[in-house]
């Protein structure tokens, strides 16, 4: 069976930078960061006292101001972002096509907060004190279940967990479900709002979060030498993925096309890249397979670039490896110098970002880029983004267990 | 201090996102408000919360109407 080819049709996403795409995108090529001091909660006990949030959100503004209680924040900002990409493609339920359209949108920790609150309530006066809608307000298939609810969406209906490569696992899947034939369109992306008091104390005894307190919008800074761990982000971003013939028949949008995905395991550690990036060279190298393409085919790749000591300098490793002898070509940015890092959602707004580089022609910047690692040595697109020519980009998203994900998105 | 019965439909109101003109006391939960399952009981929690007060699982399950809302806060509080 040949593939049916696959082309995204709509996009939406709430950010640290904006509750939109345009506001989101805007700030991402103005080199802004969405970092901020946590208001939330009492910081005082907590290493790292900043996150990047997501500001000025009204779930209201969704849905039924109702069912706002019936969800976690995670839950919102997915749904949220699902209706601005399903509004942006066009795409309407019918008796006849219900079937064939899915939502695949997952989240890598899911409703924390609710969690949270909830054993407080049970601590605090008995289990009698649980509210009835504790389960389905936090269990990560909820953005999946509410916007299939919502529209009449009657296609496959999952949500893939694989921590910070949540994203990038439900746009493969959705791409793959596709042309395979079991879907015409799917709606595809992740969630996450993890920067509560059990996110930011989890990450924080992990040691995996910048303790940069005196200067949160500099603490995310891929590959510089001073960087020390990666800045927790929450958000949401949703890919509408749809068959090329059925969009070119219905005259959709079509931003770009979905051309390769590849995934691997590092069988390694829990939290540590595997040594020289074996894992990540492996997926880019599955990718680059399933799209048919060689590396140096792919002009830019927006990477997993975390911030974290380790994590940064074993991507640039096996960028070097997988592009071999044209090394010198690779153009590489870490968008979550301005996003921070959106775990299972991180994945998803980098495709947006992605598909939106390849619909300006411009490439990302990588902020807060002072002093270069001298571990590091590729382009990285310091600090301010660059007009270029671009036919192939490539999104990189790794996780904890050793998941990986590689994405190619083209122009077309 | 409002009425029992003003207290009651804030409560139904602020829950099932109902408007207050149809939170009539014959006005029922489920049928006339919307409210599915779910809502009941939380519905339920809410007026324990605001009368401090324990409602029976075999008691809550004949609350269906605003009216024996209002009927089971008087008998068991007033």
């Amino acid at each position: 069976m040949s593939k049916r080819r696959v082309v995204v049709t709509g996009l939406g996403c709430i950010s640290p930078l904006g509750n939109n795409v345009s506001t989101t995108w805007e700030g991402i090529l103005g080199g802004k960061s969405g970092v901020n001091l946590i208001e939330n909660f009492d910081t005082e006990k907590f290493s790292t006292k900043f996150a990047a949030q997501v500001k000025d959100f009204n779930a209201a503004d969704y849905m039924n101001p109702k069912d706002t209680k019936k969800m976690d924040g995670f839950i919102q900002y997915g749904y949220a972002a699902a209706v601005e990409a399903i509004k942006d493609s066009g795409i309407v339920a019918t008796e006849k096509n219900a079937g064939r359209i899915g939502v695949a949108i997952g989240s890598g920790i899911g409703g924390l907060d609710t969690i949270e609150k909830n054993y407080a309530a049970m601590t605090r006066s008995g289990p009698r004190r649980i509210s009835p809608f504790f389960v389905p307000a936090a269990i990560i298939n909820m953005i999946s279940g509410n916007v299939s609810i919502e529209y009449g969406f009657k296609g496959p209906n999952i949500a893939i967990t694989t921590a910070c490569t949540t994203g990038t696992h439900n746009i493969g899947y959705s791409a793959r479900t596709i042309a395979y034939g079991d879907a015409d369109v799917m709606i595809s992306g992740g969630a996450e709002m993890a920067s509560g008091m059990l996110g930011m104390g989890g990450f924080g005894a992990a040691r995996a979060l910048s303790t940069r307190n005196d200067d949160p919008q500099a603490a995310s800074r891929p590959w510089d030498k001073d960087r020390d761990g990666f800045v927790l982000g929450d958000g949401a971003a949703v890919l509408v993925l749809e068959e090329y013939e059925h969009a070119k028949a219905r005259g959709a949008t079509i931003y770009a096309e979905v051309t390769g995905f590849g995934m691997s395991g590092d069988a390694y550690h829990m939290t540590s890249p595997s040594e020289n990036g074996a894992g990540a060279a492996a997926s880019m190298q599955n990718a680059l397979n399933d799209a048919g393409m060689n590396a140096a085919d792919v002009n830019y790749i927006n990477a997993h670039g975390t911030s974290t000591l380790a994590g940064d300098v074993a991507e640039s490793q096996a960028c070097k490896s997988i592009y071999g002898a044209d090394a010198d070509k690779i153009v590489i940015s870490s968008t979550k110098s301005m996003t921070g890092h959106l775990l299972g959602a991180a994945g998803a707004i980098e495709a947006l970002f992605c598909v939106l580089a390849l619909r300006d022609q411009v490439v990302p910047g990588t902020i807060n880029l002072d002093n270069v690692d001298p571990a590091c040595d590729l382009d990285y697109v310091p600090n301010q983004s660059r007009q270029m020519a671009l036919q192939h980009v490539l999104s990189n998203s790794f996780g904890f267990g050793g998941t990986n994900g590689s994405l190619i998105f083209s122009k077309i | 201090m409002s009425s029992i019965e003003d207290r009651v439909k804030k409560i139904v109101c602020e829950q099932l996102g109902a408007k207050e003109e149809d939170v009539t006391a014959q006005a029922s939960f489920i049928d006339d408000l919307g409210a599915d399952s779910l809502d009941t009981v939380n519905l339920v929690m809410a007026l324990e919360e605001e009368f401090e007060t324990e409602i029976p699982d075999e008691e809550s399950e004949k609350l269906q109407t605003v009216q024996n809302a209002i009927d089971y806060i008087n008998t068991h509080l007033a």
